[in-house]
């Protein structure tokens, strides 16, 4: 297994609190890796990170670095806009752009130079299929996007990340607020994806953490308690804390 | 003990009361309205509507009027807009809210609060007069745009911070710069809201006179650019009725004046219903 993304002392602070603390962690590639923790705990402070987005924030410091590829991606004069193709994000809330469900799919490729529309037409396909969405909506792809369903606008999310053909895809609790059934559309495609992709995945919710995970990260207070593959931390975890945030105990 | 009212009672009086005096608030714009209309719209014939004015205004129609207020709004707006539009856009999007935007939107407030016959002294001396402009529909037009700043800025403002901040992070997270998020993303969901703003103007450049007179002049002959002096609806009906010329064309006038500001304003209130429907 090759490391797709190596965090190395990473801290963060926001308006001199402190948000993540000497963090140092690995993301394998074509592996999906779980981060689970309390509120509060730096989670998707962490994800943003990974694509940037975090210097959308007034008042941050970040110290550390990050290696994608090899590639620190903490430097200030980074293409940050180049980096976010590579890292595309899904967020906890889905939100369609106010147009069709055809037009929400290509807006990233179109932007970043796509203008065959054989090809756009190609890569909204591939990707409404990886995410299994296609054939609940390939009759409809010009009817707006807000019009579907919760769960299908998470996927159709999703889709929309993939078209970007990014090489990481972070997800921040893609499943939040949605149906057992959306929720398990969603971990059906994630499990498909990572042969081509790299996932990190944020999520409270333990048992999905659990379900779809090849590695776990268990994040407290900013720091990381304890990094495994899934079967080790939830069948015998080293940290106390690990044990008693699994079993129910605290969080 | 002292008698008091009963609460039931004294409930009723106050409702009573509050319905009278909003009442009364739009009694007096039915009032205005039915006036003119009773007055003026007599006057409005096709002839009326499509000629030039004669003998001063005495006889003949307000075509030319009509043409110079659509030149003027031209102008005014041509400038406005992209100057209104790129202040919103850099007050929103490009800067955090410190002491400089609060400078900068306390400048645009007080901007919104000069009389507007000093803002026309102000065009005399510096369009008309020091850049040699003369009076011209070109120098009515820059100083309206002034006029008309504050306003397109404020709802331009407001529209473009209704667009929910998840579609800029969305499209942030896509790789796309700021610029192109703006363009593709943030202008179009808050479209709705800047044609408002511009409508609204546009009701401002129809009804504004101590302006014009200063700036464009009052020239009564069918301007043929925007070098020319040209004399607009509700400069026309200040004269006429000023210099006591014609009222019944004055009256006519004020007639196309009100209607089309009524028009304008009920289609900046549906535009405006529109938007909020969709939000």
């Amino acid at each position: 297994m090759s490391a797709k993304i190596i965090v190395r002392n990473l801290n963060f602070s926001y308006n001199h609190h402190k948000v993540i603390s000497d963090l140092n962690l690995m993301v394998e590639a074509n592996n999906i890796l779980g981060i689970m923790g309390p509120a509060k705990s730096g989670k998707t402070t962490l994800l943003r990170i990974f694509n940037r987005l975090c210097d959308l924030i007034p008042n941050i410091r970040v110290k550390g670095e990050i290696f994608l590829d090899g590639e620190n991606i903490l430097l200030p004069d980074l293409d940050v806009d180049t980096l976010r193709t590579r890292v595309g994000m899904v967020f906890d809330k889905p939100v369609p752009l106010p147009r069709s469900i055809f037009e929400n799919l290509a807006y990233g490729p179109r932007i970043h130079g796509v203008k065959d529309k054989k090809r756009l037409e190609e890569l909204v396909e591939k990707s409404l299929r990886l995410a299994i969405l296609w054939d609940e909506v390939k009759d409809r792809l010009q009817e707006p996007a807000t019009k579907l369903s919760g769960g299908q606008q998470q996927r159709l999310c999703i889709a929309r990340t993939l078209a970007m053909e990014p090489e990481v895809i972070l997800l921040d609790e893609p499943t939040y607020g949605l149906d057992p059934i959306s929720t398990l559309k969603i971990e059906q495609a994630l499990q498909g994806l990572k042969k081509d992709y790299t996932i990190v995945l944020v999520s409270n919710n333990t048992w999905q953490v659990a379900r779809i995970s090849d590695n776990v990260a268990f994040l407290l207070m900013g720091e990381l308690v304890e990094y495994g593959t899934a079967s080790e931390i939830f069948t015998v975890p080293k940290d106390r804390r690990t044990n008693d945030y699994i079993s129910g105990r605290f969080g | 003990m002292a008698t008091r009212i009963n609460p039931e009672i004294l409930q009723r009086a106050v409702k009573i009361q509050l319905f009278s005096l909003t009442g009364f608030t739009i009694g007096i714009l039915i009032f205005i309205i039915c006036f003119i209309s009773v007055k003026g719209l007599p006057q409005i014939t096709l002839e009326f509507l499509t000629s030039n004015p004669l003998d001063m205004g005495r006889s003949g129609g307000i075509f030319a009027t009509i043409v110079s207020t659509i030149y003027l709004i031209f102008v005014a707006l041509m400038i406005a807009i992209p100057l209104g539009i790129g202040a919103a856009i850099y007050l929103t999007e490009y800067t955090r809210e410190s002491r400089v935007t609060h400078l900068i939107r306390f400048g645009t407030e007080c901007l919104a609060g000069i009389p507007s016959i000093i803002l026309g002294l102000f065009g005399f001396a510096f369009f008309v007069m020091a850049l040699h402009l003369g009076w011209s529909i070109l120098s009515g037009g820059m100083t309206m745009s002034i006029m008309l700043l504050p306003t397109i800025i404020r709802t331009s403002e407001e529209a473009i911070k209704a667009v929910p901040y998840e579609l800029r992070e969305v499209s942030f997270s896509l790789g796309v710069t700021k610029w192109q998020t703006v363009t593709r993303v943030v202008l179009p969901a808050a479209l709705p809201g800047v044609v408002t703003g511009i409508v609204l103007s546009i009701g401002r450049c129809i009804g504004e006179t101590a302006v014009v007179i200063f700036t464009a002049g009052s020239s009564l002959r069918l301007s043929e650019s925007f070098f020319d002096s040209g004399r607009t609806m509700a400069v026309h009906f200040y004269i006429l009725a000023r210099e006591g010329i014609s009222m019944p064309n004055a009256y006519g006038t004020a007639a196309i004046l009100t209607l089309s500001i009524l028009v304008i304003n009920l289609s900046a209130y549906y535009i405006m219903r529109q938007f909020l429907k969709k939000m």
